[in-house]
């Protein structure tokens, strides 16, 4: 695994990362790359969001729930 | 329906889900809404009736949907973003409105069939992959390339559908 990541191999990497335990070369790669990619740190904080969307859908009650 | 895909199985989950909770009223304790309850033991009967059903018929998964060529566009030549991900100012406000979750099924269901319901298994259900691949007789490496085409695919979308126009 080669330290220099492209924003395409991070994504991937941001994903999978949620999925299972990256190994370490990945993890240090990834950190790296986060560290210095604006674009990248979005993506990663947008998939987490989905994770905690995701784990309260359907969302609040559909009738006269809404707060 | 999301995760079924038949209207006659939806029911049955509902069925199983309504009967299940008869029997184990004794042990809804109050600690949680009674949807809240209710949404978990339908959690599971979808779990089940999702595993009978690939046990039966094998996942039928075109190229197409592990193929990763369709997302290049999103980066140019040096491998960045070709335009940048949009900040989405603050995403948790969204949470506690029903008009956002709509839109979140909206964007579930223009994912491929697959897609969306390995995203499904792992996010909203909270399946652990290595059990997801189990279940479905998939690759580790295809439930990752689908659960990595979902995020990008989900993203996009709400992005578009929800966070670009200040909803």
């Amino acid at each position: 695994m080669k330290l220099k990541l492209t924003c395409k191999e991070a994504g991937r990497l941001i994903s999978e990362g949620l999925d299972r335990k990256l190994s370490l070369p990945q993890r240090t790669a990834l950190r790296l790359h986060l560290a210095i990619c604006d674009a990248c740190t979005r993506i990663h904080l947008q998939f987490q969001f989905l994770r905690r969307a995701a784990s309260r859908y359907p969302g609040p009650e559909r009738d006269g729930g809404e707060s | 329906m999301l995760q079924l895909r038949n209207q006659a199985q939806a029911e049955d989950a509902v069925q199983e889900t309504l009967m299940a909770a008869i029997r184990g009223a004794k042990d809804f304790a109050g600690k949680s809404s009674v949807r809240t309850w209710l949404v978990g033991i339908l959690k599971h009967k979808i779990i089940d009736l999702i595993r009978r059903a690939s046990r039966e018929r094998p996942l039928d998964l075109p190229d197409a949907e592990t193929s990763l060529e369709d997302f290049d566009a999103l980066y140019g030549e040096d491998g960045h973003y070709a335009s940048m991900p949009a900040e989405w100012g603050d995403p948790e406000a969204a949470l506690s409105q029903r008009r956002f979750f709509e839109t979140l099924e909206g964007c579930l269901e223009g994912l491929p069939k697959n897609t969306a319901r390995v995203f499904m298994m792992r996010e909203v259900m909270g399946i652990e992959t290595d059990e997801i691949c189990k279940e479905l007789a998939i690759t580790a490496t295809n439930c990752w390339v689908l659960l990595y085409r979902a995020r990008m695919s989900l993203r996009a979308c709400l992005e578009e559908r929800w966070f670009a126009i200040g909803a």
